[in-house]
């Protein structure tokens, strides 16, 4: 896996900034601040119920959140950046129409004749390895092949950032490999990725940069060669030698 | 009076000797009842996903609204219709009343707050299931009503079916704006009222027999459509 610097990547795609979301009294995201650039591959991490889901919402748009800011370039986020990003979900919400439908359905907003947008569900096909499966209904695939169709859809966007909730929990190893290739093809075509998993095995695979969230809180943004070797507070040490942490 | 026997007998030679009379109140029927269908479809299923992603002041009070428009009695509908195509209403100059179209438009003002209100229902089920993946598509309110109506399409016909239900089997409304003239606007319906207070009941039961024969093979025909559908996971 090639190690990218941190700070070898000057280009700060997004910044976010005091961001806070609380639900009632509870706070479930407290004053986030960090820098996110592009190359890396950034997942986060931390416990159960820390705010990492609710973090890559925030990021995608999903939620607003109370106070804080997320920038884009510098820029504020709009409807033309909501465009440059997307999202894949933990358990694939797939539309009750075949494999290619769904694919073409993710083209509707991106202004393509009826040329270009069969050539990106063939593309996207191709990606999820779901040719032969083409004009089958999408809901009858595999947890695996299901997952891989909603990548392959979230990718064939052109987003410049990718967003992957736990994108293999529940999947079996085959699975997972399948995902992690396609994941891994996006970040080699520039694609930035963000993405949150448990899977401390898929974080030595797949990242480059480790947020660790405890309690709403960025605790720790490091590399993470430096996080798996030593990591900055006893929260994360606990967290990856397997002890619970509340 | 005839006894049930003799009238059962009665109705199934009328049904199966292919009375022109018969038939021609059975296809007016049906030529009404599917238009008024057919257009409450046309208004009621936009106005449900309209309901379901629209962004708009007083959307809760409209909802309501179209809740209690569902069990509206037929017979006001009726009135209202009645009035509205009578010569001093405002479209009286239309001359609609006591026509087939006078009865379309009573049927179908009966049957769209139901599609819509039905629609609105399996409509937001849907949304709720899809709003993260329009919301991380960007997509515009037009696009995911569009999606929507498209994805519960087999739902949709259930409710369409209900709808059909409303209209095939009312009464109130069509004797008013129809007026029940043979061979003009006579209908299943009013014909099984008319023929029974005259005492004729082997056309009533004949038509009565036709009335729920229809509806048990449309409902027969919606049922294996929904059930294919869903073994294909499209519903």
């Amino acid at each position: 896996m090639p190690e990218i610097s941190i700070q070898q990547s000057p280009v700060p795609l997004l910044q976010v900034s005091g961001l806070s979301l609380s639900v009632g009294e509870r706070t479930l995201i407290n004053d986030i601040d960090c820098v996110l650039k592009k190359g890396c591959r950034t997942v986060v991490l931390g416990p159960n119920g820390a705010g990492k889901s609710i973090f890559l919402r925030l990021l995608c748009g999903l939620m607003e959140p109370d106070v804080g800011s997320i920038l884009w370039q510098g820029q504020a986020i709009n409807s033309a950046v909501r465009r440059c990003l997307a999202m894949v979900f933990q358990h694939p919400v797939l539309l009750r129409r075949s494999v290619a439908a769904n694919l073409n359905f993710a083209l509707g907003n991106a202004g393509l004749g009826a040329v270009a947008r069969r050539q990106r569900v063939a593309e996207g096909l191709h990606l999820a390895r779901l040719q032969a499966l083409a004009s089958q209904p999408a809901r009858l695939l595999s947890g695996g092949e299901q997952q891989r169709l909603a990548l392959a859809r979230a990718l064939i966007t052109r987003p410049t950032v990718l967003l992957l909730d736990e994108p293999t929990a529940s999947l079996d190893p085959a699975s997972v490999q399948a995902v992690e290739a396609i994941i891994e093809s996006a970040h080699s075509q520039g694609i930035k990725i963000i993405f949150v998993t448990h899977d401390v095995g898929q974080v030595r695979r797949l990242a480059d940069e480790v947020l660790f969230i405890h309690r709403g809180t960025i605790t720790e943004q490091t590399s993470v060669a430096q996080f798996l070797s030593s990591p900055g507070s006893q929260v994360a040490s606990d967290y990856l030698a397997g002890r619970l942490v509340l | 009076m005839p006894g049930f026997t003799e009238t059962f007998g009665l109705a199934l030679q009328l049904i199966f000797s292919g009375s022109r009379d018969l038939v021609e109140i059975v296809m007016l029927s049906l030529q009404v009842s599917i238009s008024a269908v057919l257009l409450g479809c046309l208004v009621g299923l936009p106005l449900g996903a309209w309901l379901v992603v629209g962004k708009f002041p007083g959307r809760t009070l409209l909802q309501v609204l179209i809740n209690a428009f569902m069990g509206l009695p037929p017979v006001v509908i009726g009135l209202v219709v009645y009035l509205a195509l009578s010569h001093s209403g405002p479209f009286g100059v239309l001359d609609l009343l006591y026509s087939a179209t006078a009865m379309v438009i009573a049927q179908m003002l009966l049957v769209t707050p139901l599609v819509a209100a039905l629609a609105r229902q399996h409509l937001d089920d849907l949304y709720l299931e899809y709003r993260n993946l329009f919301a991380s598509l960007n997509l515009s309110s037009w696009q995911i009503a569009r999606a929507l109506l498209w994805d519960a399409r087999y739902s949709l016909l259930t409710v369409s079916l209900a709808g059909f239900g409303r209209a095939i089997a009312e009464v109130g409304a069509v004797m008013i704006v129809g007026g029940n003239i043979n061979h003009l606007t006579r209908v299943m319906t009013t014909t099984i009222a008319l023929e029974t207070s005259k005492g004729d009941l082997g056309l009533a039961l004949a038509l009565g027999i036709i009335l729920i024969s229809l509806s048990v093979t449309v409902n027969a025909a919606v049922m294996g459509l929904r059930s294919s559908a869903r073994r294909l996971a499209y519903a």
